[in-house]
């Protein structure tokens, strides 16, 4: 009983409040940087509410389940990510062995209900963001999971989070050392790429290819994309708390902290996509195997060498 | 490799004017290219013939909102070109002011866009934010933000108070450090360079062939540019530089874009300091019968008019020819071969201006009856007739 409170109240309705709070800050602080008034503080959520009584079209000769289904799918498993990374934050005995490899698998979800969507919606430009899609989740993945690494290896090869949670508070967050915060580097850039956020919102691209993989989407398919991208805008973040700056806690001081933690995280990906101009798929898998796994792989070495 | 079809328009978000480009493309490459135009015809010839000389002025200042002193500055060029007359001094250092100061909100509205296409919005609302505060100096100058309505034939309709001209300068020059600093933003930034350079490489030869005009030839290495060739208005009297590159590629369109900020900015101020006194207005009274042609370079390229008069207060004939007609078949010469993610920006590179281009649309033979004007009205009729009937109004 108490998991699906857990699954109703932190994995759904707490991510999605935070989520859509963490995107209108991220709408406000763009707006305020382009010299524009920005959104009301209500706006992310009564564009949900709005798309949500809006009809569903289905374009002609679309896989009409494929399509239908992709959205809640990607929702599903955002929210169980959360769900799981909640359980661990706040009662970090309750993890299981392995539980960091199901989130890793859960975060490529999102990305391949996108993907599948994109397809089903049998557009000629959804088919070519949903092909970008496939190009950046192959091209991130790789830094993505040795930055992981780096965690595993500093824990004492653990893939509990709650484990490396139990390991941070003793010992001081990860990001403290070395190989850290280059892992930390690697993360952010690639949580930029998850989120297909400027400079790698490739598969949108909507000057390129018109909203690329959400072409077809109308109503409320396309509510629960939006939905499920803003409470990402949370988990990621969150995700990356706890595995490299020690996660949240709920006690004094420490919720300070914690929120601080966050905003400074979101407030990095907002200025980082408005200061850089849509790189081309090609240069983001160069980029991502090219320098970025580089750096990890030396993080990782230098996380062997116990820096 | 399957070949897919790729349409940009005819209505996209990259474009504010309905255009229909079909792109074929193997994977992520275009190999093929068709251009549709024609959405945006609006007869405005045949509407200048039906205008008095006076009249016409204000129509196709109407051609382009963005380029809109252009149209008028070449069509009152054409129609001194009949007479043929002299402009006086001041009015042409008026002229020269207001041409400026339309090509510096253009460039800058490009820039602008060129960043959104980019992805990088933020330039985008800088630049137009920079932008608003040339829109307030010509509303100072002319009294309006857009449409100017300076232009007639034989002068300049409105004179330029003396005690504007300080506050102008003190505006134009509260914008140039905002502009070199975007200038190093945008000329610098290493994402950019990625982006756009060595890509919708438009050579040289391909630019002498293909008729290239303004930034776009400029940007080739090609020393093209009517306020140097063959000056105008006083051109010829203030000091500037003609911009050039030589890569062609979508960088170099940018960087000669941006410079030419600061060389119309240079060319403002140089006017107003060397501002002469007298008569705005060479007072036409009739245009004899002849025919006269009118160049100038418009922010895209040169703007050519060709005026032919009856003796009659209206033009018989006139023909606007925009830049963007010569420089759009460029687009082929460059997209062919590149990625379809820059082939927008490859496309925006040329600056095109529909509105300004269309001038004739072409009727499909294939079908079985071509309706006119007078077959339309008559078949409205017909069918409010029997829909009247139906609802039994009299």
């Amino acid at each position: 009983m108490i998991y699906i409170f857990y699954f109703l109240f932190y994995g759904f309705f707490l991510t999605a409040i935070i989520g859509l709070l963490a995107s209108w800050i991220d709408r406000k602080v763009t707006a305020r940087i382009q010299y524009r008034v920005g959104p009301p503080l209500l706006q992310p959520l009564i564009d949900i509410v709005k798309l949500l009584g809006k009809e569903t079209l289905i374009p002609a000769g679309s896989s009409k389940i494929t399509f239908l289904m992709a959205p809640i799918i990607g929702l599903a498993s955002v929210i169980l990510v959360s769900t799981l990374l909640w359980i661990n934050n706040i009662n970090p005995a309750k993890s299981f062995l392995g539980d960091l490899i199901v989130v890793l698998y859960f975060l490529v979800i999102p990305s391949v209900s996108i993907i599948m969507g994109g397809f089903a919606s049998r557009n000629p430009l959804a088919s070519l963001g949903a092909s970008r899609e496939m190009k950046l989740v192959l091209s991130y993945e790789l830094p993505f999971i040795l930055a992981m690494l780096v965690t595993v290896i500093k824990s004492g090869f653990t893939f509990r989070l709650g484990e490396i949670l139990a390991f941070q508070a003793q010992n001081g967050a990860l990001v403290r050392s070395w190989s850290g915060v280059l892992a930390l580097i690697v993360a952010i850039i690639c949580m930029q790429a998850k989120l297909a956020l400027v400079p790698f919102d490739i598969p949108e691209a909507e000057t390129e290819i018109s909203g690329g993989v959400l072409i077809e989407y109308s109503g409320s398919g396309l509510a629960i994309y939006k939905l499920m991208k803003n409470m990402l805008l949370f988990t990621l973040p969150f995700f990356l708390i706890i595995v490299f700056i020690g996660g949240l806690r709920f006690d004094g001081i420490h919720l300070l902290y914690g929120v601080l933690k966050y905003i400074s995280l979101v407030a990095l990906m907002t200025v980082i996509r408005n200061t850089n101009p849509r790189v081309r798929i090609d240069q983001v898998v160069k980029f991502f195997w090219g320098p970025m796994t580089i750096i990890a792989i030396i993080a990782v070495v230098l996380a062997l060498l116990g820096r | 490799m399957a070949k897919t079809i790729i349409p940009i328009g005819p209505y996209h978000p990259l474009q504010e004017e309905p255009e229909f480009f079909i792109l074929t493309v193997e994977g992520e490459k275009v190999v093929d290219i068709d251009v549709h135009i024609g959405y945006n015809h609006r007869g405005i010839e045949k509407l200048s013939e039906t205008k008095t000389f006076d009249q016409s002025t204000f129509v196709i200042e109407r051609i382009c909102g963005i380029c809109s002193t252009s149209h008028p500055f070449a069509y009152t060029r054409a129609v001194e070109d009949i007479i043929p007359i002299e402009v006086p001094e001041r009015a042409k250092y008026i002229r020269t002011i207001i041409a400026e100061g339309e090509r510096i909100h253009s460039h800058l509205l490009w820039l602008g866009l060129a960043g959104h296409f980019l992805g990088y919005d933020t330039v985008f609302m800088w630049t137009w934010k920079l932008r608003e505060e040339i829109l307030d100096v010509m509303e100072i100058l002319t009294g309006n933000r857009n449409n100017y309505a300076m232009f007639k034939p034989g002068g300049v309709r409105r004179d330029i108070k003396s005690e504007d001209i300080p506050v102008v300068i003190k505006k134009i020059d509260s914008i140039v450090p905002t502009l070199e600093m975007l200038k190093k933003a945008v000329i610098d930034d290493p994402v950019i360079h990625a982006r756009t350079k060595g890509i919708g490489v438009l050579s040289k030869e391909d630019a002498i062939n293909y008729c290239a005009l303004g930034p776009t030839a400029r940007a080739s290495g090609v020393a093209r540019d009517v306020r140097k060739n063959s000056p105008y208005g006083a051109y010829d009297k203030v000091e500037w530089d003609m911009i050039v590159t030589h890569n062609g590629d979508v960088f170099d369109k940018l960087v000669v874009r941006v410079l030419e900020v600061f060389e119309s900015i240079k060319i403002i101020k140089n006017c107003f300091l060397n501002l002469p006194g007298g008569e705005i207005d060479a007072n036409i009274k009739d245009i004899p019968p002849g025919e006269g042609i009118g160049h100038i370079e418009a922010p895209r390229g040169e703007c050519f008019h060709y005026v032919r008069s009856d003796g009659t207060n209206r033009p018989v004939r006139h023909k606007v020819r925009a830049p963007t007609f010569m420089n759009l078949p460029t687009y082929k010469a460059t997209v062919i071969g590149e990625d379809i993610s820059d082939a927008t920006i490859i496309l925006a590179a040329i600056d095109p201006c529909y509105c300004c281009t269309e001038r004739m649309t072409v009727c499909n033979i294939k079908r079985k009856k071509i309706y006119s004007g007078k077959d339309l009205i008559k078949l409205s009729r017909e069918k409010t007739k029997i829909l009247r009937n139906k609802m039994g109004v009299k």
